[in-house]
C-alpha cells in the first residue's frame, strides 16, 4: 500500500528527503523522523511509515474476510446469494441442533407419552425424567404468574404447599393443567363462580363485615366476637354450601379452605371484605391448547414433585420403581 | 433596518404557522411540540425587535480579522449543560434498572421513556454540541479563515437546541417512531435536516474560503461525519406522516428491510457521529495539547479512507441470527473485522503523537484525559470487531455486555476526549490564562476513569453471566435457568454500575463547577501547581539523637 512509495520515513539521504517532502519539512529531534512539511495552526505531521505490525494485521483481517466469504454464504445475486463452500445456513444449523436435542429426548418422551399420568408417579426413573422436563417448561410458561420458585403471589397459588384448590394428586394437577381454570374456550375447564355478595345485594355491608369477622375467627386471626357470632349464621346460610360447615373448603368446586392461615388473596379484613363484596374468580389457561401432551404431563409431574403432591386414588398400589425409565411404560395397576 | 423588519416578519410568520399547527393538532403531543416551536419563534421575534444578536451589522473589517467564536462559546456551555442532563438521566435509569420501584408508577419517567432521553442527551445533545463547538473552532484555525456565514452558524446552534428540546420532550410524552437512536418523529426529522444542511454549508463554506493550501486531517473527519450523518438521517427516517398535524408516521421500509436500514443507520451513527467526528476532535486537540507533530501523515490518510469505506457496511452485525439473510450477516461480520486496524490507526496516530512528550503526562491532567480516551477508543474498537464475530455474538447479543461495550466507548472515548477539548477551549475562548483549577481537572480525570472501570467491568460480568445462564443446559438436556433468575443474578452488577455512573457524574459536576468559575472570572484557585517533584537531599536523612551523635564521633 502506501508503504511502497520508496520514501519511507527512515532518514536515508536527508537532502533527497527534504526535497521529496517539499518546503517546510524538517527533522524532528525527539523522534528522528522528518515532518511532511505541512503546518496548520502550529500542527505538523511526521512522515512516519505505516507501522509494519499494523499493516500486517490489516492484511490478515482482509485475507480472513476473503476466506470467510468463500466458505459461508456471502455474495448476493439477483435471486439468491453465493451458498459458500461449507453449505452452511443458519436455518440448517438451527434445524440440526433442534433435531439433535429432540433425538436426545425421544425415548423418554415416548415412554412418558405411553404412561398414564397416574402411573408416572410410581415409575421413579421416568418420573424423575418428567420432573426435569417439567422444570424447564415451568420456567418458560408458568413463572410469570406462579413465580420462579413456584411460591405464587396474590391471586396465584403457591404450588409448594399441600393446600390445593382443585386437588393435589397428579391426576387432578394434570386435569387442571390440561383444561385450565375458568378458561373460556375449553369445555372441560374447571369452573365455579363465587357470588359477589356485597355488590349484588345478597348481603348488606354490615352482614359482609360479620361474615369477615367469622372467617377471621375460624382462621384463628381474631378472638370470638358478637359480630363473628352473627357472621356464623350468615356463613352457614350463604357460604357453607361451597366452603363447608367449618370452612374446610371443597375441592369439587375449587372453594378454598378458610380455616387455615393460607390465603390466595389475603386474610386481612380489607382484602376479605373486597373478596366477599365483589367475589374472586382467577383464571388459568388450558395448557393443552398451547403445549404438547407430553410437556403438559411433565409439568404435572414437576408441580406434583414440589412438596405438596398427594397420593392418587390408587395410593395403595405397589411402587414399580425398578422399571427402567424408557422401556417401562404403563405398568397396569393391580 | 430593512433587515430587521424582514427577519421580524419571518419570525412572525413562523410564530403564526406554529400557532395554527398547534390549534389543528390531532394529538396532544404534537400540540405541545408546536407550542414549543411557537415559543421559540416568539423568543426569536422579541430578540430581533430588541435589536439583539440578529440585528448585528454585517461583519466589519475588524471583525473579519478575528475568528467567529460566539457560537463556539454557546456550544461549549450547551455541551456542559446537556452533558450533566444526560449523565443524570443515565444514573437515574441505572437506578431504575437496579431498583424498579424508582419508576414510581409515573409513565413520563419510566425506563422505556427515559432510556432514549438518556441516549439522545449524551450522544446528540452532549456529543453533538461538542462536535459543533470543536468543528467550528478547528475548521477556522486549521483553515486560517473566519467562519463562513456566521448568521447561519447561529441558526445551526439554536436550531439544533430546538431539535434537542423537541426530541427530549417527545420521549417523555411517548412520541417515538420506534427506531433506536432515531426516535423523533417526522416533523422533528425534517427540522433536523434543515439544521444539518445549514451545518454542512457553514463547515464546507469555511473550508472553501481557507487560506491554507491543504485541508487538515481533522477536517476530513469532520466533513465525512457531517456528510454521512445527513445521508443516514434522510434514508433511515423516510416515512409518510399519518396526518400533517399529528405525531405519527409510517416508515417507508418495514420488516427485515426496515431493520437492516435501521442498523445501517444505527451502526454508522456510532461510526461517523461518535468515531469519525470525535477523531476530528482528537486530531486537533491531541497534537495541540502535547505540542508535538502528528505521528504519521500516511497512517492518517490510509486509516481515514479505510475507516469510512469499511464502516458503512458493518451494520448487519447488529442483526446476527435474525431473519436477515445469511449473506448479509456474513458481510456485516467480515467488514466489522476488517475495521479493526483502520480504527486502531486513529489510536496509534493519537498515542504516538506523544512521542517526545510522554513526560507531560506527569504534570498535565488534560493530556491524561486525551491519552485515557485513546486507550478506551482502542479497547472498544477491538471489542467491537470481536463481538461482531458470529459465535461471540451468539453469547454477547442481547446481554449487558453490549451496554458495557457501548459505555467503554461513550464514557471512555467520547466523554474523555470531549472533557479534554473543553478544558483546552474554555480558557482560550474566554481569554483566561488557564482553567480555574488544574487540580480539579485531575480529580475529574480519576473519578471518570474509575467510574468507567466500575461501569464497564460490572457490565462485562453481567453480560457474560446472562449469556452463559441463558444457554446453560442441565444433564437432561433442558435449559436450566428462567429469565427471572438471570435478572436476579445480575442485580449486584446493576448496583455496581450505579456506583460507576455516580462517580462519572461527580467528575462531570466538578468540571461544571471548574468551567463555570473559569468563565465567570479570571480568579484562579489557590493550589499547589503540578510540576517537578521538589527534592532536597539535605533533608532526606535520618535525625540522629545527640547521644548517638556523640557515640558516632567517639568512634
Amino acid at each position: 500500500m502506501a508503504n511502497d512509495h520508496g520514501d519511507a520515513g527512515t532518514p536515508s539521504g536527508q537532502a533527497a528527503h527534504i526535497g521529496a517532502h517539499g518546503h517546510g519539512a524538517r527533522l524532528d529531534d525527539a523522534t528522528g523522523t522528518h515532518t511532511v512539511g505541512h503546518e496548520w495552526d502550529g500542527i505538523e505531521e511526521l512522515d512516519t511509515p505505516l507501522p509494519r505490525w499494523w499493516l500486517m494485521l490489516f492484511y490478515t483481517t482482509i485475507v480472513f474476510a476473503i476466506g470467510y466469504v468463500v466458505v459461508y454464504p456471502a455474495l448476493p445475486g439477483l435471486h439468491s446469494a453465493s451458498p459458500g463452500t461449507l453449505g452452511w445456513t443458519s436455518r440448517g444449523a438451527l434445524a440440526a441442533e433442534m433435531k439433535a436435542a429432540d433425538a436426545g429426548h425421544a425415548a423418554t418422551r415416548a415412554a412418558i407419552a405411553a404412561t398414564p399420568v397416574e402411573d408416572l408417579v410410581r415409575n421413579t426413573p421416568l418420573m424423575r425424567a418428567a420432573i426435569e422436563g417439567g422444570r424447564a417448561a415451568f420456567k418458560v410458561n408458568c413463572v410469570q404468574c406462579h413465580g420462579a420458585g413456584a411460591a405464587g403471589s396474590k391471586g396465584y397459588p403457591n404450588l409448594n404447599d399441600d393446600d390445593w384448590l382443585w386437588g393435589g394428586d397428579i391426576g387432578a394437577i394434570h386435569q387442571t393443567l390440561q383444561h385450565g381454570i375458568r378458561y373460556p374456550g375449553d369445555d372441560a375447564t374447571r369452573a365455579s363462580q363465587m357470588p359477589a355478595f356485597g355488590r349484588d345485594g345478597i348481603l348488606t355491608a354490615a352482614q359482609v363485615q360479620d361474615v369477615v369477622s367469622h372467617v377471621r375467627v375460624i382462621s384463628g386471626q381474631e378472638p370470638a366476637s358478637a359480630s363473628a357470632t352473627r357472621g356464623a349464621a350468615i356463613f352457614a346460610a350463604n357460604c357453607a354450601v361451597c366452603h363447608g360447615d367449618a370452612g374446610q373448603g371443597n375441592r369439587l368446586v375449587g372453594a378454598p379452605r378458610l380455616s387455615d392461615k393460607i390465603w390466595l388473596y389475603g386474610g386481612d379484613r380489607a382484602t376479605l371484605t373486597e373478596t366477599v363484596t365483589n367475589a374472586r374468580g382467577g383464571v388459568m389457561p388450558a395448557w393443552s391448547q398451547r403445549l404438547d401432551p407430553v410437556t403438559v404431563k411433565m409439568l404435572a409431574a414437576y408441580v406434583h414433585s414440589l412438596g405438596g403432591g398427594e397420593a392418587g386414588p390408587q395410593a395403595d398400589a405397589a411402587p414399580i420403581a425398578a422399571a427402567p425409565a424408557a422401556a417401562a411404560p404403563a405398568a397396569p395397576a393391580p | 433596518m430593512e433587515s430587521v423588519l424582514m427577519r421580524a416578519g419571518l419570525w412572525f410568520a413562523a410564530l403564526v404557522l406554529a400557532i395554527i399547527a398547534c390549534a389543528l393538532s390531532v394529538d396532544w403531543g404534537f400540540g405541545v411540540h408546536m407550542g414549543i416551536c411557537a415559543l421559540a419563534a416568539g423568543i426569536g421575534l422579541i430578540v430581533t425587535l430588541r435589536g439583539g444578536d440578529f440585528s448585528a451589522p454585517a461583519a466589519t473589517g475588524a471583525a473579519q480579522s478575528r475568528y467567529y467564536d460566539d457560537v463556539i462559546r454557546w456550544a461549549v456551555i450547551a455541551t456542559v449543560f446537556w452533558g450533566m442532563a444526560g449523565f443524570m438521566a443515565g444514573l437515574w435509569i441505572a437506578l431504575e434498572m437496579a431498583f424498579p420501584v424508582l419508576n414510581l408508577g409515573i409513565e413520563y419517567i419510566n425506563f422505556g421513556r427515559l432510556r432514549p432521553l438518556h441516549t439522545s442527551a449524551v450522544i446528540f445533545a452532549f456529543g453533538g454540541n461538542a462536535l459543533i463547538a470543536t468543528s467550528f473552532y478547528v475548521v477556522q484555525r486549521t483553515c486560517r479563515a473566519r467562519l463562513a456565514f456566521p448568521g447561519l452558524a447561529r441558526f445551526v446552534f439554536w436550531g439544533y437546541q430546538l431539535f434537542i428540546v423537541l426530541a427530549a420532550t417527545g420521549y417523555l410524552m411517548g412520541i417515538t417512531q420506534g427506531k433506536e437512536y432515531a426516535e423523533p418523529e417526522w416533523y422533528v426529522d425534517i427540522w433536523l435536516t434543515v439544521v444539518w444542511v445549514s451545518y454542512l454549508v457553514v463547515f464546507a463554506g469555511t473550508i472553501f474560503k481557507r487560506s491554507e493550501p491543504h485541508i487538515y486531517v481533522a477536517n476530513w473527519f469532520y466533513l465525512s461525519f457531517i456528510l454521512t450523518v445527513a445521508m443516514l438521517h434522510l434514508v433511515n427516517n423516510a416515512a409518510i406522516p399519518v396526518s400533517w398535524f399529528g405525531s405519527r408516521s409510517i416508515p417507508l421500509a418495514g420488516g427485515v428491510q426496515g431493520a437492516l436500514i435501521e442498523w445501517w443507520y444505527g451502526h454508522n451513527a456510532v461510526g461517523f457521529f461518535l468515531t469519525a467526528g470525535f477523531l476530528g476532535m482528537m486530531y486537533y486537540f491531541v497534537p495541540k495539547q502535547a505540542e508535538r507533530p502528528v505521528y504519521s501523515y500516511r497512517l492518517s490518510i490510509i486509516h481515514f479512507w479505510a475507516l469510512i469505506f469499511l464502516y458503512i457496511w458493518a451494520g448487519p452485525h447488529h442483526l446476527h441470527y435474525t431473519a436477515l439473510p445469511d449473506w448479509a450477516q456474513t458481510l456485516g461480520m467480515v467488514f466489522s473485522l476488517m475495521l479493526w486496524m483502520p480504527s486502531w490507526g486513529g489510536m496509534i496516530n493519537g498515542l504516538m503523537t506523544l512521542n517526545g512528550a510522554w513526560d507531560k503526562l506527569r504534570t498535565d491532567p488534560i493530556l491524561r484525559m486525551f491519552v485515557m480516551s485513546l486507550a478506551f477508543y482502542g479497547m472498544s474498537t477491538f471489542e467491537g470487531p470481536m463481538m461482531s464475530i458470529k459465535s461471540v455474538n451468539s453469547l454477547s447479543h442481547y446481554t449487558d455486555w453490549t451496554i458495557g461495550h457501548v459505555h467503554s466507548g461513550a464514557l471512555g472515548w467520547n466523554g474523555m476526549v470531549t472533557f479534554g477539548a473543553l478544558y483546552y477551549l474554555v480558557p482560550r475562548l474566554w481569554s483566561r490564562s488557564r482553567m480555574y483549577s488544574i487540580r480539579m481537572i485531575n480529580w475529574h480525570f480519576w473519578l471518570a476513569t474509575l467510574g468507567i472501570v466500575f461501569y464497564a467491568a460490572s457490565m462485562w460480568v453481567a453480560g457474560l453471566t446472562e449469556g452463559l445462564m441463558w444457554r446453560e443446559y442441565g444433564p437432561d438436556g433442558y435449559l436450566v435457568n428462567s429469565f427471572a433468575e438471570t435478572v436476579a443474578a445480575v442485580h449486584p452488577m446493576y448496583v455496581l454500575r450505579c456506583l460507576g455512573g455516580l462517580m462519572y457524574l461527580t467528575g462531570a459536576a466538578i468540571m461544571t463547577y471548574n468551567i463555570t468559575r473559569t468563565i465567570r472570572g479570571s480568579v484562579q484557585r489557590d493550589e499547589t501547581p503540578f510540576g517537578p517533584i521538589t527534592f532536597n537531599p539535605a533533608r532526606d536523612v535520618p535525625i540522629i539523637p545527640a547521644a548517638a551523635r556523640l557515640a558516632t564521633s567517639a568512634n
